[in-house]
């Protein structure tokens, strides 16, 4: 018994004790940021002689709930988001006392479209992409009915005779989220009856872009986008909605052309190709001064050799920001600009 | 007595053969069906994986020039420039500045790491020219491989005409087309645009300007499109140069093993989260056994039957059938909220897989102290022992085979086991090797999780390497479980 109480006892001190201060930064959020952070990250640990950051993958919600916990050794210094941060997690960041928030746009990401090499090179326009996924569609008449098209060719005789077959994120995943928001709500824009509908009743018109079809024609396959990649090589009729890093990655893909526009590095970088969503870092300033490297972390993710046209970043299939767009991201995040409320949507 | 010459009926008889002569089909059948299944799995995953085993590096003969390398301080030379110049040394003809930007990123970031290591255990090398590989970087690896494109060389139809005017070069031949590759004289062309007299860059410079006959030169092909590439024809075809000139070694990947995680595929490795695996472990096996087992002995030994016990054992089976990401939700508000451990380490990861994989434990640990014979207790009991040295001298090392057993197989799933950590913040990108349970650190499991999601092709093979890995241990554990149980069974 005695032994046992000693036992007891030291494993209790070991535990006790203030664990010690921190001196690395730790940083969560999207994973869709995740492999260019871990990058910077990474960079930041071989060149600053400062320990490596510790990059977790939350997802963009759970990064904003860790990062706006609270100030102190025990949250995260940096949140990684694919959408800016919204109003109610900021509010949520203010009311537990994390009120200095720095955002930097670090650069963008592509949605592309895309199919085996050995499949049909489609070329769509979001109408015909709503058309072909959205729960509910407007008839001749401007009516919704539920999504009669099987084949691509019964929403335009130009498109091939092809079953409609598309691998997209669950409704969790932030690329998702943009999708719908990119295309899908464009799409639905594009109907005369619908923009009536966005006019007079903007929650109905919400809930029509935003429903996609559940009879098996859309399939959700996972947060992984290499899993759909899989699929898709396995499937020449299948489609798949991902980050265009991975098609960059893939030489058996091909990105579809949408609205005439083929997305490549060029063509999201210029503004040209439409569905590009930007990528967002957040930054405690609070913690400036208190965890070590804070400062020169941001200024290696704001550098040209990270986020400028020929960076490392673009190699890891980051679209860079337009160059005084970069220009202005770098002068203000290096000087910390703080986020007011009246900057978040 | 009828109904016994009923059953003797041949044709019932032949009935009954029959139907047990299905039966073992049956299950012939299925084993079959399982077997293949997992033959499938394991060819798949096994054939995936072996590239990550090997690596390509160049082989160079590297000057380690003083001027770069300072003997006073050789900690801070400039080991990735010298390698570079040394790589450069073999494309003479490389010499416009977009060139060699593209011809060194063929070689890895981490590409002078073996030289700065040699030179650092033995400073005497500065001066000296050293023999060194330098790692190729992921995209020049898979080239190397086959895996990124297949590449051909036919002989090129008639004769081809080279000209030159002043740097620039014009080829006509048969067959040539904007984007064609040429082999001749010892240098290589891209075909710039189409034409009679076409156009060409220089890839590699040739011997001289001459006319080459029919037959002497190549024509390069590949099986992708330069724009589905990630290396482009210029990079493709150093290359096979580098091939050919034989400087290039395919060697086994010590980075995979020896390295923590990291986004550069060549310099990525296991040995962080193994290390992460083995303290998660540790901790696990620390606490569950103990706990579990005297849990185990109180419960079928000295607990009263009564109703409180009743629903302490409805409960520990319930326990046992938690989805697993709930005991990490328990972890992230008692450990990180309430003691405010810190996120992502092995500490808080043990902790929370040995609460998980308390119920098997308990469980399977009691079902084995219970199928220990009462004749043994009894006897025990009989010749004066107290109930305390008869439990312990007695009916536990009996007991001990299904213990382990039980042991074994909870500690093997939790190895496995990445739900849990997510909350604890053990879903992380950490590059730094794990030294203690209090440092930052990542387990097996998550990190083929997190490279399988990364878009870089070299990282496909990694995940399924990793994934051969934890095979391995697995297979290693389970051999321990048998060999342990064979060893103690013996004493029955």
């Amino acid at each position: 018994m005695k032994r046992f109480l000693i036992a007891a006892s030291l494993v209790a001190l070991t535990a006790a004790p203030a664990f010690a201060a921190r001196d690395q930064i730790r940083i969560v959020g999207s994973s869709t940021v995740y492999p260019f952070t871990t990058a910077v990250a990474e960079q930041f640990g071989k060149t600053s002689g400062m320990k490596t950051p510790v990059v977790e993958s939350t997802g963009t919600g759970g990064g904003f709930k860790l990062f706006c916990a609270g100030v102190g050794e025990a949250h995260p210094d940096f949140t990684n988001a694919s959408r800016a941060i919204k109003k109610g997690e900021f509010e949520d960041c203010m009311k537990n006392g994390v009120t200095e928030v720095v955002e930097i746009k670090v650069g963008f990401d592509g949605l592309a479209l895309a199919d085996a090499t050995a499949g049909s090179d489609m070329k769509l326009t979001k109408q015909q992409i709503f058309m072909a996924l959205a729960k509910q569609v407007p008839d001749k008449d401007g009516k919704l009915i539920p999504n009669p098209y099987q084949m691509w060719s019964d929403i335009d005789p130009s498109l091939p005779a092809q079953k409609i077959e598309v691998y997209g994120p669950p409704p969790t995943s932030g690329t998702r989220d943009s999708f719908a928001e990119l295309v899908m709500e464009k799409g639905a824009e594009a109907f005369d009856s619908l923009k009536e509908l966005k006019k007079s009743d903007a929650k109905a018109f919400e809930a029509v872009w935003k429903s996609m079809r559940e009879d098996g024609l859309f399939v959700e396959a996972g947060e992984n986008d290499n899993l759909i990649v899989q699929k898709l090589i396995g499937n020449p009729n299948a489609i798949g909605i991902f980050g265009f890093a991975n098609v960059a990655e893939n030489s058996q893909l091909q990105a579809l052309e949408i609205d005439g526009v083929r997305p490549t590095f060029e063509t999201i970088a210029s503004g040209e190709y439409k569905v590009a969503r930007p990528l967002f870092v957040y930054a405690k300033k609070q913690h400036v001064g208190v965890i070590p490297g804070m400062a020169e972390f941001v200024a290696e993710y704001t550098s040209e050799k990270a986020v400028g046209e020929e960076g490392y970043l673009s190699e890891k299939g980051l679209i860079p920001l337009p160059g005084e767009d970069s220009d202005k991201v770098r002068e203000a995040a290096n000087a910390m600009t703080v986020l007011t409320v009246d900057m978040v949507k | 007595m009828t109904e016994l010459r009923k059953k003797a009926d041949p044709a019932l008889i032949k009935r009954r053969y029959a139907a047990e002569r299905r039966f073992r089909f049956y299950g012939l059948a299925a084993l079959a069906l399982t077997t293949a299944f997992l033959a499938v799995l394991l060819t798949d995953i096994v054939s995936r994986s072996l590239p990550a085993f090997t690596q390509y590096s160049a082989v160079l003969e590297v000057p380690v020039d003083p001027e770069k390398v300072d003997a006073a301080n050789p900690a801070a030379g400039d080991y990735e420039g010298i390698v570079r110049a040394a790589w450069r040394e073999l494309f003479p003809s490389v010499t416009t500045r977009a060139d060699r930007r593209l011809l060194n990123g063929l070689l890895s970031g981490g590409g002078a790491d073996e030289l700065r290591r040699q030179v650092l255990s033995d400073p005497s090398l500065i001066g000296k020219t050293v023999k060194v590989p330098v790692m190729l970087s992921d995209d020049a690896d898979l080239f190397l491989k086959g895996q990124m494109t297949s590449v051909s060389r036919t002989p090129g139809e008639g004769a081809l005409r080279i000209r030159t005017e002043g740097e620039n070069y014009f080829l006509s031949g048969q067959g040539l087309a904007a984007g064609t590759v040429v082999l001749a004289d010892g240098g290589a062309f891209r075909i710039a645009a189409d034409g009679e007299q076409a156009p060409a860059e220089v890839i590699l410079a040739p011997a001289g300007a001459a006319d080459v006959a029919a037959g002497q030169w190549q024509v390069m092909g590949f099986g992708v499109a330069e724009s589905q590439r990630k290396l482009n024809d210029r990079q493709a075809v150093w290359l096979e140069e580098a091939r050919e000139k034989g400087v290039l070694d395919r060697g086994i990947a010590w980075n995979f093993f020896l390295k923590g995680d990291s986004r550069e595929a060549e310099q990525a490795g296991i040995l962080g989260s193994i290390m992460g695996s083995l303290m998660v472990v540790f901790i696990t096996i620390a606490l569950s056994l103990p706990i579990g087992v005297a849990a185990a002995i109180y419960l079928e030994e000295f607990a009263p039957k009564n109703r409180l016990t009743e629903i302490i054992e409805v409960n520990i089976n319930n326990l046992a059938a938690v989805p697993s990401i709930i005991f990490g939700l328990l972890g992230l508000a008692v450990f990180l909220g309430f003691f405010g451990m810190p996120r992502s380490v092995p500490l808080v990861g043990g902790i929370v897989i040995a609460l998980m994989s308390l119920p098997t434990i308990i469980i399977a640990s009691r079902a084995a102290i219970r199928a220990v014979p009462p004749s043994i207790r009894e006897a025990a009991l009989g010749v004066g022992a107290s109930h305390q040295q008869a439990v312990f001298h007695h009916v536990l090392p009996l007991a001990m085979p299904g213990i382990m057993t039980g042991t074994i197989l909870a500690v093997a799933s939790a190895i496995g086991e990445t739900a849990p950590l997510l909350l604890i913040g053990m879903v992380a990108f950490i590059v730094d090797v794990p030294t203690g349970f209090l440092d930052s650190a990542t387990v097996l499991p998550v990190q083929i999780y997190l490279w399988s999601d990364l878009p870089e092709r070299a990282f496909e093979a990694r995940t399924a390497a990793a994934i051969v890995v934890l095979l391995l241990i697995m297979l290693v554990l389970n051999a321990l479980a048998i060999f342990l149980r064979k060893k103690f069974e013996r004493r029955w």
